[in-house]
């Protein structure tokens, strides 16, 4: 089906902005950071009953450099943080982070010297999960209200 | 189980350690043998060449926070041939947190040892490579020990930086 076939002879006009905006919300690539238990939950996520596809999420890129949006999964050892950091440094800007359960979130039950307690001391989180594991209608909401967050931004400013 | 078997062997460890034998008591239906420090090493080869505990299944340490004696050191021992469990147990003092290592007899001991020394300060001595298991080679603390406060002490281990490094 091609854009002229159905546009015929008309035309429309938009903003960059909006084009850009559109475009980013609706293709928003999870980079998963499945640490532990979270990490079935977004599993299921991705699967068919509950389908990322229908928010054009679909493709968990296992490669930093194709992904939009890192979902942190998981309890994070203070080892394993050094190495969340370096992906996340890794991904192409824009970028934006989901921070899957409670232990993600502010540690969870894991109160102890070897766990960071929540991923926000070191990664700067959009969008927190509660839940222990949350359910993949959680992470589909958080999804949501990261592609809330992309058409609120200004795209043209932010890359200037 | 058998008992009567268990029974047979802890009345040879009771010949061979004699007065060394501190305290016999069962944990659920497992024998627990606290003997004297100076000891373990006979003890552990005789239990290995002569009582055929050739599976050392595990060694982990207690802090019972006492001034005197205040870790304990366990040998969790396994006979394939005569399928018992046996404790070995030993004391070991704050002052002088020094055991002799077993890696020698067994092979399995080199990396409970070194959790040992990781998580309590515990000395094995005539180890091949006592080196911290988990926790960074310059880490102060001894993390399982009863003072060391639950979140840790802060600044204690690393957080990445969160400005990109161009390297």
């Amino acid at each position: 089906m091609s854009f002229d076939r159905v546009m015929g002879e008309g035309f429309f006009t938009t903003t960059v902005d909006a084009l850009t905006k559109w475009g980013r919300s609706n293709a928003v690539w999870p980079m998963p950071m499945g640490l532990a238990c979270c990490a079935i939950e977004m599993m299921a996520f991705a699967g068919p009953k509950y389908d990322a596809a229908r928010f054009g999420s679909e493709v968990l890129r296992f490669s930093p450099r194709q992904s939009d949006v890192m979902i942190v999964a998981g309890w994070c050892t203070y080892k394993m943080s050094h190495a969340i950091r370096r992906i996340w440094d890794q991904m192409p800007d824009p970028k934006w982070c989901i921070a899957m359960g409670a232990c993600a979130s502010t540690g969870g039950m894991h109160r102890c010297y070897g766990v960071v307690q929540g991923v926000d001391n070191f990664l700067p989180v959009d969008v927190y999960i509660s839940g222990c594991p949350p359910r993949p209608e959680s992470l589909l909401n958080a999804l949501m209200r990261i592609q809330d967050k992309i058409k609120e931004e200004q795209t043209i400013k932010l890359d200037s | 189980m058998n008992s009567e078997t268990t029974e047979k062997l802890l009345q040879k460890l009771r010949e061979f350690l004699g007065d060394d034998l501190v305290r016999l008591y069962y944990d659920y239906k497992y024998p627990v043998i606290t003997l004297k420090r100076d000891r373990l090493t006979e003890t552990c080869r005789f239990m290995k060449d002569e009582l055929h505990f050739i599976y050392l299944n595990d060694v982990f340490g207690t802090d019972r926070f006492t001034s005197e004696d205040r870790f304990e050191v366990f040998y969790h021992l396994i006979s394939l041939r005569d399928h018992q469990r046996f404790f070995l147990k030993v004391l070991v003092d704050e002052n002088n947190p020094v055991l002799p290592s077993v890696c020698d007899l067994w092979k399995s001991a080199n990396w409970n040892e070194r959790e040992v020394y990781d998580m309590y300060g515990i000395h094995f001595e005539g180890h091949p490579d006592l080196r911290r298991i988990f926790l960074p080679e310059d880490f102060k603390y001894y993390p399982l020990r009863k003072e060391f406060p639950l979140l840790g002490v802060p600044g204690s281990l690393e957080l990445p930086n969160t400005t990109p490094d161009h390297d």
